[in-house]
């Protein structure tokens, strides 16, 4: 029976299925809705996203997300990339990607960090327990990935730790000192304090708070290049006739347990701006509209009979204060958007690994999750 | 891992220790992107406990087997993302191999120069309205 035969007998055939309905597309109000948020002055409206791949059903519209789909609509491009810093744009990705991302570069990634420090001289003004704060909080430059975790029972090794020594004295007589983290030597081969129990009961070679079974700068990863710190730092400072002198161990953790083993100074993204202007803004408005944004969104383009058209010439650089949009009469000429699925991520390394490796390390621990997962389901 | 199943295998919960939003909220949109899924949720009972429990209720096919599909598409995700990712940086460095972005970036050295004329332009632009203050309270006078 066909469609019209079915109509004529009374049988029920939805509007969507007639032919001149256009299928798989969403009226244009509904695809702002889904594709921005719109940021009205009085306050950012339709923030959500639509994730249930059913949410369009009843307009045929599948909502579900094809891999071949994501792989086509899936952008990346760079902005900006050097030693320690670096952005880009990241399109056709879903908000709660982009945040994990973000939260694993914040707390899960990991790197070196001071975790035990042996003080043997502090007569310093800077209490022990202060200074070992500090000292803890000093970036390692040393990448994390040649190291392994130190657990509850296992000795410190060269696999595991890295020992620094610091040792700075003002002499009487000298103006006050200044100790900054360059000051901190690494020690290869392991730390130099010997352990005070039982000294007389063995005799054999003098035990340390570390047991190295090599010296480290003869690992290949190290022997041209040193461990080190970030340098310049103010640890403490020092007075005629004081003096410091301590071991700090290093170990490889992860941000959730203290933030300094976070391997970023600030990770974070924001949503791409999107500036309309809803109609033609010309004359002494367009002059007013330049004066009111302060982030110079927009330009003034001069038209061939010598008048004057408002422009928007650097969408990205919108705030979104909505300046712009304050006065009633404005909100109606200009539409502030901000597109859902295009991120602009910014990341911000402190110096054991560059951005865009951490970037890579983040995902693929993402990766690992869901693995984990996979293998305790089957 | 799982339970409250009771014999349904098309509604199940599952609980996951060691994650927390990161992992669950991820989950949560592969899931919902996924036909055969009817309901999907997610929550950490307290904050205190490292562990989340996921809702996943499906039309037909076993809650299990949907779960670990949306894993897989979502390890396939993030594989693109860390393909497209790397092909992006290759181009930029391509792009830009002749400025030194290595150990000793040059970009950075542009940027103090770019902030420095900003300053220089925002300093200038107060000057000039300085004497216009000056003027009007004379004028005033």
């Amino acid at each position: 029976m066909s469609d019209a035969e079915s109509m004529m007998h009374g049988g029920f055939v939805s509007a969507l299925d007639l032919p001149d309905v256009p299928s798989s597309k969403l009226p244009h109000h509904l695809d702002l809705r889904r594709t921005r948020v719109l940021c009205n002055s009085v306050a950012p409206d339709n923030t959500d996203t639509v994730q249930y791949s059913g949410a369009y059903a009843s307009m045929g519209v599948d909502n579900s997300l094809r891999l071949d789909d994501f792989r086509n609509n899936f952008k990346v491009n760079v902005n900006r990339l050097t030693a320690d810093e670096m952005e880009f744009d990241m399109v056709g990705v879903d908000p709660s990607l982009a945040n994990a991302f973000r939260r694993i570069l914040l707390a899960e990634l990991p790197t070196m960090a001071i975790e035990k420090v042996f003080i043997a001289n502090n007569t310093s003004v800077i209490q022990d327990e202060v200074l070992a704060h500090r000292l803890g909080l000093v970036p390692i430059i040393v990448d994390p990935r040649h190291f392994d975790y130190l657990s509850e029972n296992d000795r410190p090794n060269e696999k595991n730790t890295i020992v620094f020594k610091l040792h700075v004295r003002c002499k009487k007589g000298d103006p006050r000192g200044t100790v900054k983290s360059d000051e901190l030597r690494w020690l290869p081969k392991g730390s130099e304090f010997l352990k005070e129990s039982g000294a007389s009961a063995s005799n054999t070679k003098a035990e340390t708070y570390t047991s190295f079974n090599f010296s480290q700068d003869s690992m290949p990863e190290f022997s041209d290049n040193p461990i080190g710190v970030s340098p310049g730092i103010i640890v403490a400072k020092l007075a005629p006739g004081q003096e410091i002198e301590l071991e700090a161990h290093a170990v490889k953790g992860i941000g959730k347990t203290h933030a300094k083993w976070s391997p970023v100074a600030t990770c974070w993204y924001r949503m791409l701006p999107e500036v309309v202007l809803n109609e033609d803004i010309k004359g002494d408005m367009a002059e007013e509209l330049v004066k009111k944004c302060p982030a110079s969104v927009f330009d003034i383009e001069e038209l061939a009979n010598g008048k004057k058209r408002a422009t928007v010439a650097r969408p990205r650089a919108c705030t979104l204060c909505r300046e712009c949009v304050r006065d009633d009469e404005w909100e109606r000429r200009i539409s502030l958007c901000r597109v859902k699925d295009h991120f602009i991520f910014t990341i911000e390394s402190v110096g054991a690994l560059p951005p865009e490796v951490l970037f890579t390390e983040a995902v693929k621990i993402l990766e690992d999750k869901c693995e984990r997962v996979i293998s305790d389901l089957s | 891992m799982e339970h409250a199943s009771f014999g349904d295998e098309r509604n199940a919960t599952f609980c996951i220790t060691e994650e927390d939003h990161t992992l669950a909220n991820s989950l949560r949109f592969a899931l919902n992107q996924d036909p055969r899924v009817m309901f999907c949720g997610y929550s950490i009972p307290h904050p205190s406990d490292a562990k989340v429990n996921i809702r996943v209720q499906t039309t037909g096919e076993p809650a299990r087997e949907v779960l670990k599909d949306s894993c897989q598409d979502l390890m396939l995700m993030c594989q693109h993302v860390r393909g497209s990712f790397d092909k992006a940086i290759a181009e930029f460095k391509r792009n830009n191999s002749s400025r030194n972005y290595g150990r000793n970036p040059i970009a950075k050295e542009d940027n103090t120069n770019r902030k420095l004329s900003e300053a220089k332009d925002c300093l200038s632009k107060q000057l000039h309205t300085l004497p216009k203050f000056n003027n009007h309270n004379q004028n005033r006078q």
